[in-house]
C-alpha cells in the first residue's frame, strides 16, 4: 500500500466545506424545530379520544417509520414534481426531513406522555384545570424531560441523515464533498475531512441539547440531576 | 344549616362490577364527616364521584348548587368549589412548592403571578411549611408533600374538601403531622369529607361517621358509633382496625 496523503489539494475548497456544513446545520435546525412541533401535535392526536384522528396520524407515523428516508425524499422531490408540485432543493430537503422527524418524534413524545401517571392528571382536573392547560402545564414538560435523551439522539441521527439530501443534489456537507472529490480525485482525504466535520456537528448538537436541557428543566439543574 | 353535598341513590359500575349500589348521604356546610369501611367498600369511589373524577350511572349528586350528573354541568365550575387531596399527594414534580400552589390560582382564577404568590404564602404558613416555598416536591418528606397538597387545595378557597386516604402512605409520625393540619382545618369550620382508616382522627375530629360496606351506606351516626357499633359488620370492622 503506497498512498501519498495530500490534504493540501483540499485547501482551496475550505469555503465549500464550510458552506456545506452550514447548509447541513441549517436543514437540521429547521427540520428539528418544525418536526418537533408536528411530533408533539401528532403525539397528542395519537392519545385523543377521536378514533379517526388517531387512525389518520397512525397511518402517517407507520408510513414514515416503515420506509427508507431516501425513498421519502425521492417521493417528495421527484414524485411530487411529476404531478406538478415543484420545490426548490433545500425546501424539498427540509420538507422531507420535517415529515420524517415529525413521525419519529411523535412516537418518542407519546411514550413520554404515556409515562405521566394518571394521578397527576387527576390532581390537575380536581384543581379545575382545562384539558389544554393540563397538557401544557402538567404533561408536556415532564414528558419531554423523560424522553429527552432519546429525543436528542433521534435529532442527531436526523442530522446525519441529511447526507441523503445530496441525492437530490442538495449542497449540504456530503453533496459538497461529492463535488470536491470528483474535482480533486482525493476521495480519501475529502471524506476524512467530511467525517471530522460530521463529528464536530454532532458534538455541537450535543452541547446545544445539554444547554437547552439546563434551561428547560430547572428542577434537574437545581437538584444536580444532569440532563 | 345548608346542605353542601347530597348523594341520592348513587349507582356506579365499572363494567359489570357494581361498586356503589344506591348510596345516599347528606353533608351540611361546616360538617366534618369520616367515611370509613373496608377496602373495596366503595368509599373512595363515592368520594371521587363527588367531583366527577368518576361518572355515575344512576342516582344524583348535588354539590353547592351543582348537579353533578347533569350533562350540561360546568365541570370546571364544580371543581372550583371542591378541593381534593389524594393518597399519593400528586404534587407536580417539575414545579416548586410555590408553583404547585400558584398554578390553579393563575390558570383557574386568572390571578397574576404576584397576586398568586401573596395567596400562596399564608396558606403555606398555615400548614407550617413557609421555609419550603422554593423546594421541589422530591426534596420534601411524604408528610410535608401531603401538607403542601392540602395547601394547594386550600389556596383555591373551596367550599368542600375531599380527603382520600391521605395518610395511608405515611408512617405514624408523618401521619400525625398531616392529621394535625386537618384537625386545624376542621376547627376552622371547613366542610370536609374524609375517607380514612385513622379511627383516632374520626373520633377526635368528625361530627359524623358514615360506615360503608359492600357498596352501601351500612351505618351512620356520631363518632360514638365507633365505640358502640349497632351492626355486626361495623363491630367486626372496628375489631379488625384496632
Amino acid at each position: 500500500m503506497h498512498y501519498q496523503f495530500d490534504f493540501g489539494a483540499l485547501l482551496p475548497y475550505w469555503q465549500s466545506f464550510l458552506s456545506g456544513a452550514l447548509t447541513t446545520i441549517e436543514i437540521t435546525v429547521f427540520s428539528v424545530i418544525i418536526g418537533l412541533g408536528i411530533g408533539i401535535a401528532c403525539a397528542i392526536a395519537r392519545r385523543s379520544q377521536v378514533a379517526v384522528l388517531r387512525a389518520v396520524v397512525g397511518v402517517y407515523i407507520e408510513a414514515v417509520r416503515n420506509t427508507p428516508f431516501i425513498v421519502q425524499i425521492f417521493f417528495i422531490f421527484f414524485g411530487l414534481s411529476s404531478v406538478g408540485i415543484r420545490m426548490p432543493i433545500i425546501a424539498a430537503s427540509v420538507f422531507a426531513m420535517v415529515i420524517n422527524v415529525g413521525a419519529y418524534t411523535a412516537e418518542i413524545v407519546r411514550a413520554g406522555m404515556d409515562s405521566i401517571h394518571p394521578s397527576q392528571i387527576e390532581a390537575a382536573q380536581a384543581l379545575g384545570l382545562s384539558k389544554f392547560q393540563i397538557y401544557r402545564d402538567i404533561i408536556m414538560l415532564p414528558a419531554i424531560e423523560r424522553v429527552y435523551p432519546s429525543l436528542s439522539s433521534q435529532f442527531i441521527l436526523m442530522m446525519l441523515a441529511t447526507s441523503i439530501c445530496s441525492q437530490i443534489s442538495a449542497e449540504e456537507l456530503t453533496g459538497v464533498a461529492n463535488n470536491i472529490q470528483s474535482n480533486t480525485f482525493r476521495s480519501l482525504e475529502t471524506y476524512f475531512v467530511v467525517a471530522l466535520l460530521y463529528i464536530a456537528i454532532t458534538y455541537l448538537m450535543r452541547a446545544a441539547f445539554f444547554g437547552l436541557g439546563l434551561i428547560a428543566f430547572p428542577r434537574r439543574r437545581r437538584l444536580g440531576l444532569g440532563v | 344549616m345548608s346542605v353542601a353535598v347530597k348523594l341520592t341513590n348513587v349507582v356506579k359500575r365499572f363494567g359489570e362490577l357494581e361498586v356503589l349500589k344506591g348510596v345516599s348521604f347528606e353533608i351540611n356546610s361546616g360538617e366534618v364527616v369520616a367515611l370509613i369501611g373496608q377496602s373495596g367498600s366503595g368509599k373512595s369511589t363515592a368520594l371521587r364521584c363527588i367531583n366527577q373524577l368518576e361518572t355515575i350511572q344512576g342516582g344524583s349528586i348535588e354539590v353547592c348548587g351543582h348537579r353533578v350528573e347533569d350533562p350540561k354541568l360546568d365541570v370546571r365550575a364544580l371543581r372550583r368549589d371542591i378541593g381534593m387531596v389524594f393518597q399519593s399527594y400528586n404534587l407536580f414534580p417539575h414545579m416548586t412548592v410555590a408553583q404547585n400552589i400558584m398554578l390553579a390560582l393563575r390558570r383557574v382564577k386568572g390571578m397574576r403571578k404576584d397576586e398568586a404568590y401573596e395567596v400562596a404564602k399564608p396558606v403555606l404558613a398555615k400548614v407550617g411549611l413557609s421555609e419550603k416555598i422554593d423546594s421541589y416536591p422530591e426534596q420534601l418528606s411524604g408528610g410535608q408533600q401531603q401538607r403542601v397538597a392540602i395547601a394547594r387545595s386550600l389556596a383555591m378557597q373551596p367550599k368542600v374538601m375531599l380527603f382520600d386516604e391521605v395518610t395511608s402512605a405515611l408512617d405514624p409520625k408523618l401521619t400525625g403531622e398531616v392529621l394535625r393540619v386537618m384537625e386545624d382545618l376542621a376547627r376552622g369550620g371547613m366542610t370536609m369529607i374524609v375517607v380514612t382508616h385513622e379511627m383516632g382522627f374520626a373520633k377526635r375530629a368528625a361530627n359524623r361517621v358514615i360506615y360503608m360496606h359492600t357498596g352501601k351506606v351500612w351505618e351512620t351516626g356520631g363518632a360514638d358509633i365507633l365505640s358502640n357499633p349497632q351492626t355486626p359488620e361495623l363491630k367486626e370492622f372496628m375489631a379488625e382496625e384496632l
